[in-house]
């Protein structure tokens, strides 16, 4: 199976890098263009019985690794 | 076109090789050839013009051929340095290619045995408003400091310039400098039939394939398309891979050891076979790589980062296995060192190469191309009559070329390693050697204005520029490094002026007593047909005996006096004032007299060695205005300076006169400072003295420091910090 | 007294840590790979700056999992004063040892200069050497320095007194310009400048010897 886990900054904390990014888009004109928050993917093949095995697997790496959940938050994608 | 052409090969090179090999090559040996053969391997235009460069001295221990050169220090301690282009691949990837530049030339200097202590740079780009350039300075910037601050070698002094010419070409020049003990430093020459070749490093993949290549080419509007052929470097496994080898390097296991650069394994196996005379045979079977099914081609070129390749003795292979498992770097036998003068390469049972290394090294093609001397059009100095100083010392101090480069050296680590002597700033960086008294100074320096005027000129003062940093430090000159950086030498004016450059390095380092240690030459910066202006970087090194010489100086105190070492300014051809208001230059830099530039130099040195004055600093760039404005600024001081003749006043500001200094003293000294150079014939004159606050001039020009800081400081944040 | 400094792949300030603490104190540490089982008997443990496994990930998190953080914690737990320099606090804040976390700098550039910072409390093991409210030049140099705590958090940390030292300008988007921190115990320090670039007057400040002085000086006493 193979999983994803998408990880952003909490809507709390202050995010420069989707800010610089949104204020380069604005400086292309696209003045549309709000909120921007930037994170991460990290995908992986895992081997599990079914996707609730896999999933509580993911849940607990991304808890004790993958993810700091002082300042991000997660979810989790398997297919 | 053909696979030849392709892989970069003209007709003439195609029949020497059919020649040569008596058969058809394999795909395999087609890829090496076009490598070994590339201009940025085989040095095919340069290589004859470079045996004419100074290499000796007795402070050299090493000059050019090796992985860096070489200079002793005594005590047993000798210093290792050189210094590499890293021009393409910056401007295709400018985060990555200034990395790898970075990590590159620290491989250089580990590989020999030393342990990096500083790093130094110099970088150029286009014009400041050019719309790719605030993407290149922030990526390359951003690269560099990336790369260096991770390994943890702080980047202590640079040169950051703006020109036109290099709209469509940066430059990223980067140094390094290590300190060995003579006793272990380490050579490529390979030797002992049936030794174990050994890799060590990262995985390959197929990054940078062709990268050679692609440094020997023009570019056109369709190379940023070429981003698959920039490496990605990896700092974290360069740490990792100098770690494991300064260990290994204390146990007395390495036969020869060579960094894989450009052309990776290819290069760095023939060299090392070629240096000792030996054969090699690679098993790419044993290659560890990154991604499956790559083939004995894409191994052979691949340009993947923080790998070398070592021949060890045999007892000792296990104990070198240890050594880098420990260091979680890989580690594999992949081939011999045999008596047969070929490079043999095997692949899953196959031949897929087997070529005498002669006819990839010294029998390679070398041209001695044409060049023609093009008699520049001499173009007369019209300055404004209308310009007032205090407006022009304002607007030169607010210019790209000359303004603060904080922003940009903020962004590296300078105090890692906690013995960095002048953070505040000064000519050239110094760093100190853990556990004594002496420090190494070290600046990269090169005026490309003077040298598109007039190539033997400007690569004197670019040398003698060098040399009079390192000397403001307290420093004696040592030796030097360079990166000639020029234009497609097939053009013959371009092949001249590469060759006028040669002699005039040459001229100075024989007088200056300064030899070339080593270097590397980076042609084909063109665009669509446009090169960049000449830019030989000399970058240099000196040697501070004691410290404690140092204790005090560099730092003003009001009451002080100024005097120039050297005569009055009044060159403003070429000059930073012209190029401020007139956008081009003319044709006429400053005259160098290298008798005068030592005489002068060596006072100054005597001057700072018995502490006779407070401060010292070179006038370069921008004349001695722009140097006592740096002064002052450094040490939040003021300065009054008298000029006597109104109407040589642009002159004595502005004037980029060669050979001079501005240095401070006490008052009370300053009959002893007048005795000793007078003794030595050295010229100067008085030019006034040290206030608590703002620079005046003949009380009828005032100029609050206010007013001097924010000329000086404001440009390139205001660019840059407004990212689009 | 016993100094242990760590040292993770990717470490690099661990040199520069070990002649600051020979310099200052006349000790000679004991550096330890983080590769062993267990950290030898220490009165101080320092875990020095650099970019641990590469910074890959986030900043000290890969660090902040290695085994022989097991055994820190243990100690950290037992009282045993631990300083976590630069990426130290990094992989301290990481382990949970110490609360909050350290972003990207708010200018998403590296930073290195000498900076101002105010010494918050002159009661502790770390920092009896100095006064109240003093003002010390110390170099930084990180990427990722900016100060994060949620207000719950940040506000108990306040209330605690467990600020060690705070930015006298804001330089990165710390909140309350915080450079460094302590645990509830008081017997952890993290701290983002470099004290032990700081020990030397000939390379431009000596204002960080005194955190090693302070140390001494507790069991000295």
């Amino acid at each position: 199976m193979r999983a994803i886990v998408y990880i952003r900054l909490k809507t709390e904390v202050l995010d420069p890098q989707g800010q610089a990014i949104e204020s380069a888009l604005k400086n292309l004109g696209e003045n549309n263009i709000n909120n921007i928050r930037q994170g991460k993917l990290i995908e992986m093949d895992i081997e599990a019985k079914n996707i609730q095995e896999a999933e509580e697997k993911i849940e607990k790496i991304t808890k004790s690794l993958l993810a700091n959940t002082v300042i991000e938050e997660y979810s989790i994608e398997i297919s | 076109m053909d696979i030849y052409e392709s892989h970069s090969i003209n007709k003439k090179e195609k029949e020497l090789l059919l020649n040569y090999l008596g058969r058809d090559p394999s795909h395999t040996e087609i890829g090496i050839f076009s490598v070994m053969w590339s201009e940025h391997c085989s040095y095919k235009s340069s290589r004859h013009w470079l045996k004419k460069l100074h290499t000796e001295g007795i402070q050299v221990i090493q000059g050019p051929g090796e992985n860096a050169g070489v200079v002793d220090i005594g005590d047993n301690q000798a210093i290792i340095f050189k210094m590499e282009s890293h021009n393409h691949p910056s401007f295709i990837e400018p985060y990555q290619g200034a990395a790898t530049g970075v990590g590159g030339i620290m491989r250089d200097v580990f590989t020999m045995g030393a342990r990096p202590i500083a790093l130094v740079n110099s970088i150029r780009f286009g014009e400041l408003t050019h719309p790719k350039t605030k993407f290149l300075l922030s990526g390359v910037v951003a690269g560099i400091g990336g790369y260096g601050n991770c390994v943890g070698i702080p980047t202590i002094a640079g040169e950051t310039g703006f020109d036109s010419s290099y709209n469509g070409n940066n430059l990223v020049n980067a140094m390094c400098v290590g300190l060995t003990t003579k006793d272990k430093i380490f050579y490529s020459k390979a030797s002992g039939i049936g030794n174990p070749v050994v890799y060590v490093g990262a995985k390959t993949g197929r990054d940078g394939i062709h990268g050679a290549t692609m440094a020997s080419g023009e570019f056109d509007d369709e190379s940023e398309k070429n981003r698959p052929t920039v490496q990605v470097g990896d700092p974290y496994a360069e740490k990792l891979l100098l770690e494991a080898c300064l260990e290994l390097m204390q146990k007395d296991a390495i036969i020869s050891i060579q960094d894989m650069g450009a052309a990776g394994l290819t290069s760095s196996s023939v060299e090392m076979a070629d240096k000792g005379k030996v054969g090699i045979q690679l098993n790419l079977d044993n290659i560890p790589t990154r991604q499956q099914n790559l083939t004995a081609y894409e191994m052979m070129l691949s340009e993947s980062q923080e790998r070398m390749l070592m021949v060890l003795k045999p007892e000792k292979t296990e104990i070198a296995k240890e050594v880098f498992e420990k260091w979680d770097v890989d580690f594999a036998i992949v081939g011999k060192i045999t008596e047969t003068n070929n490079i043999v390469v095997l692949h899953n049972g196959m031949i897929e190469a087997d070529i005498p290394i002669k006819f990839l090294t010294d029998n390679a093609p070398m041209y001695k191309r044409e060049k023609i001397k093009k008699n520049k059009r001499k173009r007369k100095l019209q300055l404004l009559p209308s310009i007032k100083p205090k407006d022009a010392i304002l607007k030169i101090l607010n210019s790209p070329n000359i303004c603060s480069k904080k922003w940009i050296w903020e962004q590296y680590d300078r105090t890692i390693m906690a013995n960095t002597l002048n953070d505040a700033g000064g000519d050239a960086g110094l760093v100190r050697i853990e556990n004594t008294e002496k420090a190494i100074a070290m600046s990269c320096d090169v005026n490309p204005r003077y040298c598109h005027a007039d190539a033997k000129k400007g690569a004197m003062q670019a040398v003698a520029e060098c040399w009079r940093n390192i000397i403001s430090m307290g420093a004696k000159p040592l030796a030097i490094t360079n990166c000639l950086n020029f234009g497609n030498p097939e053009k013959p004016e371009i092949m001249n002026d590469f060759v006028e450059t040669i002699i005039g390095i040459r001229d100075a380092s024989i007088a200056l007593d300064f030899p070339v240690v080593s270097g590397n030459v980076s042609l084909y910066n063109e665009t669509n047909g446009d090169a960049i202006k000449n830019t030989p970087t000399i970058g240099g090194v000196g040697l501070v005996e004691n410290i404690s010489v140092l204790n005090n100086f560099g730092s003003l105190n009001i009451g002080d006096s100024i005097y120039m070492i050297g005569k009055k300014g009044s060159h403003l051809s070429c000059s930073t004032l012209e190029e401020v208001y007139n956008g081009e230059s003319s044709i006429d830099p400053p005259e160098i007299d290298l008798y005068q530039e030592k005489l002068n130099g060596n006072g100054v040195l005597e001057l700072i060695q018995e502490k006779i004055i407070t401060s010292c600093h070179d006038i370069s760039d921008g004349g001695m205005i722009v140097t006592i404005c740096e002064m002052i600024m450094l040490d939040d001081r003021g300065a009054t300076i008298n000029i006597v003749d109104n109407n040589k006043m642009m002159g004595e500001l502005f004037g980029e006169d060669q050979s001079r200094y501005i240095i401070t003293i006490s008052p009370e000294l300053e009959s002893i400072f007048e005795k000793k150079m007078k003794k030595r014939g050295v010229k100067y004159e008085p030019i006034g003295y040290i206030t608590s606050s703002q620079l005046k001039i003949n009380d009828s020009i005032i100029i609050s420091n206010n007013e001097i800081r924010d000329a000086y400081e404001s440009l390139i944040p205001s660019v840059m910090n407004n990212m689009a | 007294m016993n100094v242990t400094i760590i040292r993770f792949p990717g470490t690099n300030c661990d040199l520069d840590t070990a002649n600051a603490v020979k310099k200052v104190l006349g000790i000679v540490p004991k550096i330890i790979s983080c590769k062993e089982d267990k950290i030898p008997k220490s009165d101080l443990i320092i875990i020095p700056g650099g970019f641990s496994y590469g910074d890959y990930l986030r900043s000290g998190a890969i660090a902040a999992r290695e085994p022989i953080m097991d055994d820190l914690e243990l100690r950290a737990n037992q009282g045993v004063y631990i300083i976590g320099i630069c990426n130290g606090f990094q992989i301290l804040t990481e382990r949970k040892l110490l609360q909050g976390s350290l972003l990207k700098n708010s200018s998403l550039k590296f930073i290195s200069k000498s900076v101002e910072l105010k010494i918050n409390r002159n009661d502790t093991f770390f920092t009896s050497k100095y006064q109240t409210d003093e003002v010390v030049n110390i170099p930084i140099a990180h990427h990722d320095g900016n100060f994060f705590a949620d207000q719950d958090t940040l506000d108990s940390i306040e209330d605690n007194n467990q600020v060690a030292l705070r930015y006298l300008n804001p330089i990165n988007g710390s909140l309350n310009n915080i450079a460094g921190l302590y645990n509830k115990n008081l017997n952890i320090l993290g701290l983002m400048p470099h004290p032990e670039r700081a020990v030397d007057l000939k390379t431009g400040t000596n204002d960080g010897s005194r955190i090693f002085e302070s140390a001494l000086n507790f069991y000295s006493t």
